[in-house]
């Protein structure tokens, strides 16, 4: 790295920019199968299981990130095999794993006093905050999720829309859907530094959805969510910067104001044609 | 798939399946197997286990005894009961398709054409009726130009006129392209006139034969009712009676008793 990245990377907002922007790129694509398998809450069980991830981090003295992904891959299996046992409906388990594990990961960390700990930047995001390791963590683990997405794309679709009938064509279905989980649980663990664990699913769902009504394919859904993501990024920073305003809700406020000004539209326009 | 069998023979044959679900029996003691270019038809009531079977001819569950044997090397084309696609993800009928896999570039054309649905090819699937829906599920499945065809319950969401024509579509493709075809259905006076062989199940098997010898079997009176067997009894005797329009019989030649 030469002296002029290096005072590059020194200006806080330059890495904040390039922080949020990473993340987007790959929330994009993924948040788009969150959306169509109808797994936003399973999204949220996973970030809101990170907290635990920052305690065995600060226990063990390892890098934090690699403790939350440990935990995140633990419970994704985890839930993976709750949900093929019957018994409970998996909306049932979800709501109680995802209020459960972020009320232990509170409680864990309690018991960390004397580290010096800034919650609020673990629940909400310290986008400013983030360190040149954050940055590689989010571009390497996001080049990785984005380059097994793109190599799975197919069979990940076929078995979203039809799980048995990918089976009988030939799709390893349950590996694709493991890969599937593991990558979710590495863009949770690389983007709670930007949007927070409260956040991260809002991240993943927002810019997906909003790219749903301008989308006649899924991949074309998956690029605008990408596209609107950094819009929201941008957006929300500039707010952030302006108002003094915390950087990671005010990403997702401005995601929630492009769906709702969008989504308005398009109901205005359908009312309109429809006479 | 438990074992593959020798070329020549059936292409799926389950002998003595049992499948469980934890502790409770889904289907017991069937045999059953498709060959080249017969129609056998899975009928039964609601939870019989139909589509238990189906998977187990497919190789998805594995059956608790009995065997499930493949012919060595044969395609098997799969159309599956209630496929509804989320509305949040976009998808034309094209990239449906595109969703089988890699397969020769003519064949789709071949295939639209056979189904009548190359007018809706770039139409979302969202927005196609049921009838389409239920061919492009059929396209898909023959784009693997399978030597055995599942459908499992392919006319359901079609209005009637429509259904007869489906059933007559699935008997000019089998004619056509030699395959088997092994379809789940609940009654069987529709598919009685495309179909060589009839297996009935309920949980075990009922009865099997053509689907005259069915019709007429005790087992089958008494899993489908008196009605329905009375209905497809229609199709044995001539009529001596019509139904009015509340169910009551009305003679032929006995209109005028209303009046009288």
């Amino acid at each position: 790295m030469n002296t002029d990245t290096i005072s590059i990377m020194d200006d806080f907002l330059v890495r904040a920019v390039l922080a949020g922007a990473g993340v987007a790129a790959v929330t994009g694509p993924l948040g788009s199968f969150v959306v169509w398998r109808r797994m936003s809450f399973f999204g949220d069980t996973l970030a809101h299981s990170a907290l635990l991830g920052v305690a065995l981090g600060l226990l063990l003295g390892i890098d934090l990130t690699v403790g939350v992904l440990a935990v995140a891959v633990v419970a994704a299996i985890l839930l993976l095999g709750i949900e093929r046992r019957t018994g409970l409906a998996m909306d049932t388990v979800l709501g109680i794993l995802s209020h459960g594990t972020l009320a232990l990961g509170l409680v864990a960390v309690a018991f960390l006093e004397r580290v010096r700990f800034d919650l609020m930047g673990f629940l909400f995001g310290d986008i400013f905050a983030v360190t040149a390791t954050d940055i590689a963590w989010i571009y390497g683990g996001g080049a990785l999720v984005l380059a097994l997405i793109a190599y799975l794309w197919r069979p990940l679709l076929s078995a979203t829309v039809h799980a048995d009938l990918a089976r009988a064509e030939g799709v390893p279905v349950d590996r694709v859907n493991l890969v599937f989980l593991l990558c979710l649980a590495l863009v949770v663990a690389t983007a709670m530094k930007v949007v927070g664990i409260l956040l991260v699913a809002a991240m993943l769902i927002i810019p997906a959805a909003t790219a749903r009504p301008y989308s006649r394919t899924p991949e074309r859904m998956a690029v605008f969510a990408v596209i609107i993501g950094w819009l929201s990024v941008a957006g929300g920073l500039g707010l952030s910067f302006a108002a003094d305003t915390p950087g990671g809700p005010s990403i997702i406020s401005f995601g929630l104001l492009l769906f709702a000004l969008t989504t308005g539209l398009m109901t205005l326009r359908q009312r309109r044609s429809d006479g | 798939m438990d074992q593959v069998s020798r070329a020549g023979g059936p292409i799926v044959e389950l002998s003595g399946v049992e499948v469980r679900a934890g502790n409770r029996v889904l289907v017991t003691g069937i045999d059953l197997s498709v060959s080249d270019g017969e129609i056998v038809a899975l009928i039964g009531p609601n939870g019989a286990g139909k589509t238990t079977l189906i998977r187990a001819a497919l190789g998805l569950v594995r059956p608790s005894t009995g065997t499930s044997r493949k012919r060595r090397g044969a395609r098997i084309g799969y159309m599956p009961q209630r496929l509804n696609i989320d509305r949040n993800m976009p998808l034309t009928v094209r990239r449906f398709l595109g969703l089988a896999g890699r397969f020769e570039p003519g064949a789709r054309t071949q295939v639209l054409e056979e189904t009548g649905i190359a007018r809706i090819i770039d139409s979302p699937v969202h927005d196609i009726s049921g009838g389409e829906w239920q061919r492009t599920l059929l396209a898909r499945a023959l784009l693997r130009e399978p030597d055995l065809l599942v459908l499992d319950e392919p006319a359901q969401a079609v209005d009637l006129t429509g259904q007869a024509e489906l059933y007559r579509l699935i008997g000019e493709i089998r004619d056509r392209r030699g395959c088997g075809v092994l379809m789940v259905s609940h009654d069987l006076h529709l598919v009685m006139s495309s179909t060589d062989q009839v297996v009935c199940i309920n949980t075990h098997l009922c009865c099997a034969g053509t689907p005259d010898t069915v019709s007429r079997d005790p087992s089958y009176v008494a899993l489908f009712g008196e009605s329905v067997a009375e209905t497809m009894a229609l199709y044995h005797h001539n009529h001596d009676h019509a139904h009015g329009v509340d169910g009551s019989i009305v003679h032929e030649h006995g209109h005028d008793q209303h009046h009288g």
